[in-house]
């Protein structure tokens, strides 16, 4: 569904993604981890659109993508969350996805119709009303996935959804995913840092270290590469 | 019918029937009232709604009140034709301001500087434009004040006052449509928070060029009527940088992008400013700059107590939510 062909991208003389290829297959959930600074957030701006590659290429569905516009990206089925999350403050949470909902839906009533749906799905449903600057950081991660999903996405980005979540919200969060990939068959990509998350959800995981991928396989396969260790997990599990 | 629309049919029917028992004065600092409620709901269409701050909508009234004055003035043809032309000139140069701002990304106060700019540089063009008057001004025939001739619309002062009510009122159910509209949504959007508007599909440049479009045409109807109005132009007045921040002081003490916000800000600054040149007309006193030391004070404490505006605590207070 996604091919992402030896693409890089330098700042300033940083090499932040260095000819970085992997594939999405349709239907499935994949991770794709790494250190700190390892480049995720920046491969995933690529893909939504907010940089193009210095080099190397995107096909979504056997078509190019890369060097799109995001609004583009969007329409072309591709929807994101941010790792910071940006809500619209002033809005209701309601008219927050109703945004996300318009851009398929043809008239103001039937995006609300659709956007209340989502909500329920995310059960965020009785907190339409409120201000989205009221709400608390698990909720303004759920509303990032509900404005998400209302554009209908077939292939969902979530930048570390989970990160700041406790791990029963981690939980219902991982279950709501599952739900969507099962029940709507949407492909999704996460980029995390909890691991918890990423063991639960992903079939498939790719391994990010200083813009490179060095590891791709099951979640299984991954935690027992010697170079994964050495780079990510290994720090993790001394502390 | 909620509280806020019978509240809003009472001042309508207010306003409507006002003229029966206000002298020529009062008549005059109502059409000014509306007046700046119409070019206030006007620039909060740009502000308010889509989070583009103009310190420059002074140009769509000096250019809308310009054509539609030259045309006027030269070739004898009255305002109903000359306001298309005044529309479709103030949206060339909105979408111009627009595209060049949008195009290579300049936002925030750098947008509002370009705007500023724009209005500038017009009046100093103006000022060297022989066939409006240049500085010496341009000046529409008066003649007959006391019939209504609609079709050049030359008139009584209560002619005006009822053109300019239709026209905020008007302004207000536009607004109140577009609010509910697509536009609506994707404008509050692009204000909240554009990268994450743009993520959700929306083509952020395309849209914040319609919102400058819109407010410079209806900001243009403002200039059309403020050259058969005051039947004199003078560029040095016109496109000054104080009467962009007239027009945008009413929304912003009323409360920016809410629909009463405008209508509110306007009738607050105007009645207060004319009252106190009033009274102090009356103690005899003459000391220059009190209007603008005036503006300032209000600002300052509505900016401090009531960073929304006046509407939006007010219509809390009297739950007047529409």
């Amino acid at each position: 569904m996604l091919e992402v062909r030896n693409i890089s991208k330098s700042f300033r003389g940083l090499r932040a993604v260095r000819d970085a290829s992997f594939a999405i297959p349709e239907g499935g959930i994949n991770g794709l981890i790494g250190p700190n600074g390892a480049g995720k957030t920046t491969i995933f701006n690529i893909i939504a659109g907010v940089y193009a590659p210095d080099s190397g290429g995107i096909d979504f569905n056997g078509n190019p993508i890369h060097g799109l516009r995001p609004d583009q990206i969007c329409a072309a089925g591709i929807g994101r969350t941010f790792q910071i999350v940006k809500p619209f403050a002033g809005l209701s949470v309601l008219d927050n996805v109703i945004v996300g909902a318009l851009h398929r839906e043809r008239s103001v009533a039937s995006a609300r119709a659709y956007a209340v749906s989502i909500l329920e799905k995310l059960r965020l449903a009785p907190k339409r009303d409120l201000p989205a600057a009221s709400l608390t950081l698990p909720d303004r991660k759920r509303l990032e996935v509900a404005r998400a999903l209302a554009t209908r996405p077939r292939l969902l980005l979530l930048d570390e959804v989970m990160a700041g979540l406790r791990p029963t919200e981690c939980d219902e969060m991982v279950e709501v995913f599952r739900s969507l990939n099962r029940s709507e068959g949407l492909t999704i990509l996460l980029i995390e840092h909890v691991m918890r998350a990423v063991m639960a959800l992903a079939g498939h995981i790719g391994v990010l270290h200083h813009g490179e991928v060095i590891a791709r396989g099951t979640p299984a396969e991954v935690v027992r590469n010697p170079a994964v260790l050495e780079c990510y997990l290994g720090e993790e599990t001394q502390v | 019918m909620s509280r806020g629309r019978v509240a809003l049919a009472l001042l309508f029917a207010a306003l409507a029937v006002f003229p029966a028992f206000a002298g020529p004065y009062a008549l005059s600092v109502a059409t000014l009232v509306l007046y700046f409620a119409y070019t206030g709901q006007a620039w909060n269409v740009m502000m308010g709604f889509a989070g583009q701050l103009s310190l420059g909508h002074s140009l769509y009234v000096g250019v809308g009140a310009y054509a539609a004055g030259a045309i006027f003035f030269h070739y004898g043809i009255g305002p109903w034709a000359g306001l298309w032309v005044a529309i479709l000139l103030c949206v060339a140069l909105g979408v111009l301001i627009g595209f060049l701002a949008f195009r290579f990304g300049i936002s925030g106060v750098y947008f509002a500087l370009l705007t500023i700019a724009f209005a500038e540089f017009t009046r100093i063009g103006f000022d060297h434009l022989d066939w409006v008057g240049g500085p010496g001004g341009m000046f529409l025939r008066v003649a007959q004040r006391d019939t209504w001739d609609i079709a050049n619309f030359r008139g009584p002062p209560l002619m005006y006052y009822y053109v300019i009510l239709a026209l905020a009122s008007l302004a207000l159910l536009l607004c109140h449509f577009l609010l509910k509209s697509r536009a609506g949504y994707y404008w509050q959007a692009i204000r909240e928070n554009e990268e994450a508007a743009q993520a959700l599909g929306i083509n952020t440049f395309r849209w914040k060029v319609c919102a400058v479009a819109l407010s410079s045409a209806m900001t243009a109807v403002a200039g059309v009527f403020f050259a058969f109005y005051y039947n004199n132009l003078f560029p040095e007045q016109i496109f000054n940088i104080s009467r962009s921040i007239e027009i945008i002081l009413g929304p912003i003490i009323g409360g920016l992008g809410t629909l009463f916000g405008p209508i509110l800000g306007a009738a607050v600054l105007t009645l207060l400013s004319d009252g106190i040149t009033e009274l102090l007309a009356a103690l005899g006193w003459e000391i220059p700059g009190v209007k603008q030391v005036f503006y300032g004070v209000v600002l300052l404490v509505v900016v401090m107590f009531l960073p929304h505006g006046i509407w939006p605590a007010l219509a809390r207070r009297l739950k007047l939510d529409a």
